[in-house]
């Protein structure tokens, strides 16, 4: 027995060293391999007829009963949900799966400033031919910005995370502080809540990637422009320096609380009002309400500050879409599930249970909008909310390797935050950074 | 006494402890000798290091590093009956108000369906065929490199050692590919496999072996016509129990705290060992719409570290024993 | 390793049958190790072996891959954030590792000595966080380390001091050390611990015979009777220290801007693996990784040994 098993292992090495090494050498043949035939509409509604599997990666908890629902409507498909990681982990385990050929998932949940890695690499299923064209006018721009190029559709806009600002009325009132509408109140009133009690803050921040490039947008910014493989990078653009000549401010005058997002800490310092405000997506007050429960009535929401006074302007911060890779095993299936989630009774739902809508209908439905939020005092938040996303500056872009890009953003732009590194230094080291990996990577950088 | 580690010349540095100091022997005469010395107490012993007399002083400055190795297993204890509110609103080091820790427990094995039930499961499942093959393929080898002188012998150790200096979390993408190809990953096997390997453990049992089985006694049971296998089970492997278990026990520490293969490995949560398990509730608390369980996490760490406390605690007389014998000496 | 000696196999068979019982040997050793050297190159010689394939090519998202020779090595080894991350694990090994076989040889001859009130206590105390996951253990220290909440903050609140922030960039890695020393010193004491309890009790008669003190008896009886236990100790936390991971890496969530993506060499091929989609440079820092790991591990073996 012994013997025959390790015979086996044995040769499972060689025969599996061989194919690894095979693959690894044609890699990008690989991922094209998948694309044989093309499917349409009458494909996905007779793969729906005949039944089978759907593997869905995604940790968008809403995502739970959009699957039974929909094989209640599909008996014989059945959905496996699985959490298989949070953001820059899951799409990890989806390159590895994609480079290995194997153990993908139909369907994948990834936010948008990550879509551009597996666009780029054809790693994911154009889902133009599949019908997606029809829903062009169903999203909002923002979202729909960011999954198309030309004619080709990758994903399909599942929430979005208009920006909006969060503050602690009591913390507020009690200091008799003024919400501020420009970013220039924001430090006046940062200075103004520190000096009246140490303890608080009026944000925390440690250097947060999807933070700053959203800020940066909501202030005209474009330090990156993408046009297929040739990529500009320039953190020296107006947006980007108004944007550090604020924030530096705060900085230097050590008016941010060292708290890391997401910590014990963190949720503490929110329900405590030792962090009085938060910039941030609209999908937050789920959190709040989870989260931040003890602080409910505490809270209330505004649009947000404004670079220049009496704009409008706003950006995205999160939201994602469900793509489907080009290795998935049953694509027809995996794009119905796809479009059930993100339009219709689908997209409703997952709206209904607290999920921030990229959908024009659920957007603009007089429900949604009159809304009361218990939790902000009886607000009907969302009026701000969607008030925001219809004026998110509409021609940003990330980098086609932006996961790359801000999982060294600590690395560069977070010497600005612990020592006397100035904010525009740190982005010129990210600036820099970005550039060389993008040329290791093949494409022309700043030409 | 040669090791495998010794020099000829450094061979001869002490005194041959020989075989009268088997494994057994050596630690409980001791221990007895220690015993014997409290037990007189005040009856004043002769002051050898053979029959020392407790000392305060030494026993406070040691008490040091107790305090230290201690400290922080009392803050997860201590902070596993606090709910979340008072998880975050009283002092580390002491107890609040209400003790929650019964139900903080309840809480945690039930919480998501009883997910933490299965990832326990998974982690004993790991553990038990993990732990247990890499403990008979570390015998199985640890004895064939002590007591049979087969070409290539030499090597297998110094490969084994060169083989551990690359770090694992680049060859985690080669070993994911292969795994890959060959439908492993996503399944118990994908974490088990690597389990099986035990450095430290080939090493000790080479050592163990060697000390532990006198070839005199092989020579003399294959003379009267038993087998290499049968030499080995019915011989042999009584003499190595002690560093089985020794071995054993280590590779379990290893297998219930594996983290990093099983993250790369395992995506289906159902599989999930518990450490991927926690930190996947670590997780929960930073993403849109989850919902932060920093209480269960506590609570969830001790209990995942009583079980394998429990099985040292049981075992300690085994294990010790067969690591005293299989320590390095001259 | 040419070090590890030949341990003679007791008498040797008559010479007629020599050759035959070598044969013999040869195919049962074989059998015996046969099962652990499968699995063993399974699991960690294909993939090495793959990584060197792959670090002979370079993969890049615009033009796919290519065999570009050596050149991944010349880059790695100008590549300042590779020297970096190995310079301060370098320091790191320099310093933790001393002081942690240190407390656990005091530790060790502390509870040898029979001096200690509560003997079993204290060993099986001292051991114990060797048992928990280095996940929870960083865990525990980092809600512990935190300035706000945490045990550093509720003694700034008590004591109304202003303790540094332990995972502040110049302090970050000595905390590391803090945890590491804390996982491990259990598990190096009980090593030398059970070195200590077997010296013939022979020896130490013969110390009390000759009116030997007790620090003599530590310095010319127990130290050098464990001094290859204090070598292969030191061998594997050499490994332990050049491949630190998992704590900077769990820790790295509370203090991203301390502990960079570059902080220690197994961190930064992590990074270039897995955010960065570069396996062939990450297999290529890894193999350069292992190879200056096992020259050190090997200078150290020599060394000890030749001290003897």
């Amino acid at each position: 027995m012994r013997t025959h098993s390790s015979l086996r292992l044995l040769g499972a090495v060689a025969v599996a060293s061989t194919i690894a090494l095979t693959a690894t050498a044609c890699g990008s043949d690989a991922a094209d391999g998948g694309s044989a035939g093309t499917s349409g509409p009458k494909e996905v509604a007779a793969a729906l007829e005949k039944g089978g599997k759907v593997t869905v990666w995604a940790w968008e908890p809403t995502l739970k009963k959009v699957a039974e629902d929909f094989e209640q409507k599909y008996p014989k498909v059945d959905v496996e949900l699985v959490n298989a990681g949070t953001g820059d982990k899951q799409y990890t385990a989806l390159q590895n799966a994609i480079a290995a050929g194997s153990g993908a998932p139909d369907v994948a949940q990834v936010e948008y400033y990550a879509l551009g890695q597996f666009t780029i690499g054809k790693s994911v299923e154009d889902l133009a031919p599949y019908g997606a064209t029809k829903h062009a006018t169903s999203f909002t721009s923002g979202p729909w910005n960011a999954v198309h190029q030309d004619d080709a559709i990758y994903a399909l806009p599942m929430d979005s995370g208009p920006m909006a600002f969060f503050y602690n009325k009591k913390v507020f009132d009690k200091h008799h502080i003024k919400v501020p509408t420009t970013w220039d109140e924001y430090v006046e009133a940062a200075r103004a809540l520190h000096k009246a009690d140490p303890k608080v803050f009026i944000a925390n921040d440690t250097g947060d990637a999807g933070a700053t490039t959203s800020l940066i947008w909501q202030a005209g910014g474009h330090p990156y422009k993408t046009d297929g493989t040739d990529v500009k990078i320039d953190f020296t653009d107006d947006g980007s320096k108004t944007y550090a000549a604020t924030w530096q401010k705060l900085l230097d005058e050590k008016l941010l609380s060292p708290v890391n997002p997401w910590s014990d800490a963190w949720y503490k310092g929110l329900a405590d009002g030792s962090i009085a405000t938060l910039t941030t997506g609209a999908w937050m007050p789920a959190n709040f309400a989870s989260g931040v429960a003890s602080a409910s009535g505490d809270w209330r929401v505004a649009p947000l500050p404004q670079w220049k006074k009496g704009g409008k302007a706003s950006a995205e911060n999160g939201g994602s879409s469900l793509a489907v890779p080009k290795v998935a095993k049953n694509k027809e299936l995996a794009y119905a599930f796809a479009e059930f989630a993100t339009t219709g009774t689908g997209a409703s739902s997952r709206v209904a249970q607290g999920a921030f809508p990229a959908t024009r209908a659920d957007l603009e439905s007089k429900a949604f909008l009159d809304t009361e939020f218990p939790y902000f005092g009886g607000q009907k938040a969302n009026q701000i909310f969607a008030e925001s996303a219809a004026n998110v500056g509409s021609d940003w872009q990330y980098l086609p390797y932006q996961v790359y890009a801000n999982s060294i953003f600590n690395d560069t732009v977070g010497k600005a935050y612990v020592s006397p590194t100035k904010l525009s230094e740190g982005l010129k080291a990210w600036q820099d950074a970005s550039v060389k990996y993008g040329k290791d990577q093949g494409f022309t950088v700043n030409k | 006494m040669t090791t495998p580690l010794t020099t000829a010349a450094a061979t001869d540095a002490g005194a041959p402890a020989g075989p009268a100091t088997t494994p057994g022997t050596g630690p409980s005469t001791h221990r007895a000798a220690g015993r014997t010395a409290s037990a007189r107490g005040r009856r004043k012993p002769p002051q050898t290091p053979l029959n020392p007399r407790p000392s305060i002083p030494l026993t406070l400055v040691t008490g040091l590093v107790l305090v230290y190795t201690l400290l922080p297993l009392a803050w997860l204890f201590i902070n596993a009956t606090k709910d979340q509110k008072s998880l975050l609103n009283s002092f580390g080091l002491w107890f609040a108000g209400d003790v929650n820790l019964w139900d903080n427990i309840v809480r945690t094995l039930t919480y998501d369906d009883g997910v933490f039930v299965r990832w326990l499961l998974n982690t004993l499942l790991y553990v038990v065929v993990g732990a247990g093959g890499a403990t008979v393929l570390a015998v199985l080898g640890g004895y064939a490199l002590a007591k049979y002188d087969f070409p290539g012998r030499k090597a297998v150790f110094a490969v084994v050692i060169g083989a551990v200096a690359v770090p694992g979390t680049a060859l985690a993408v080669p070993t994911f590919l292969m795994f890959s190809t060959m439908g492993l990953t996503n399944t118990p096997w994908a974490v088990i496999i690597p389990s099986l390997i035990s450095p430290f453990g080939l090493y000790l049992m080479w050592v163990f072996a060697a000390e532990a089985v006198p070839t005199e006694l092989l020579e003399a049971a294959r003379i009267d016509g038993s087998g290499e296998v049968r030499t080995f089970f019915t011989v042999a492997l009584p003499l190595l129990m002690p560093g089985t278990v020794t071995v054993l026990l280590f590779s379990m520490v290893a297998t219930w705290n594996n983290y990093f293969l099983p993250l790369i490995m395992i995506k289906d949560p159902d599989w999930y060992p518990l450490t991927l398990g926690l930190n996947a509730w670590n997780a929960q608390a930073q993403t849109a719409g989850g919902e932060p369980v920093f209480d269960l996490i506590i609570t969830g760490s001790l209990l995942t570290i009583v079980p394998i406390v429990a099985a040292f605690l049981l075992l300690q007389r085994y294990w010790q024993s067969g690591l005293a014998a299989g320590s390095v000496k001259e | 390793m040419t070090l590890l000696s030949t341990r003679a196999t007791a008498a040797p068979p008559p010479r007629a049958r020599a050759r035959l019982r070598f044969r013999k040997e040869a195919f049962v050793g074989w059998g015996f190790v046969g099962p652990f050297v499968a699995v063993f190159a399974l699991v960690f010689l294909a993939p090495i072996g793959y990584a060197i394939y792959l670090s002979l090519f370079q993969n890049r998202l615009i033009g796919g891959t290519s065999f570009v020779g050596l050149d991944n090595y010349g880059e790695a080894l100008t590549d300042p954030r590779f020297w970096d991350g190995l310079t301060r694990v370098g320091m790191f090994l320099l310093v933790q590792v001393p002081v942690m076989l240190g407390i656990a040889l005091l530790v060790a001859l502390a509870i040898d000595s029979g001096r200690l009130y509560g003997k079993t206590f204290f060993r099986v105390s001292v051991f114990l966080p060797y048992a928990v996951p280095a996940v929870v253990a960083s865990l525990i220290w980092g809600f512990m380390y935190g300035t706000q909440f945490g045990l550093v903050g509720n003694i700034n609140e008590a004591l109304g001091v202003t303790l540094p922030n332990p995972l502040s960039p110049s302090l970050a890695l000595a905390s590391i050390g803090n945890i590491v020393t804390w996982e491990f010193v259990g598990y190096n004491m009980l090593i030398f611990y059970s070195a200590l309890k077997v010296v013939p009790s022979s020896l130490y008669e013969a110390a009390a015979i000759d009116g030997a003190g007790e620090w003599r008896v530590v310095w010319s009886i127990k130290l050098p009777a464990i001094r290859s236990a204090v070598v292969i100790a030191t061998i594997f936390s050499i490994i332990g220290s050049f491949q630190l991971f998992n704590e900077p890496s769990i820790l790295q969530k509370l203090a991203p801007n301390a502990i960079t993506s570059d902080f220690t060499p197994n961190l930064y091929t992590y990074s270039l693996s897995f955010a960065g989609q570069q396996h062939n440079y990450a297999a290529t820092v890894a193999i350069v990784m292992g190879v200056i790991t096992a020259i050190i591990a090997y200078a150290v073996q020599l060394r000890g040994m030749r001290k003897g």
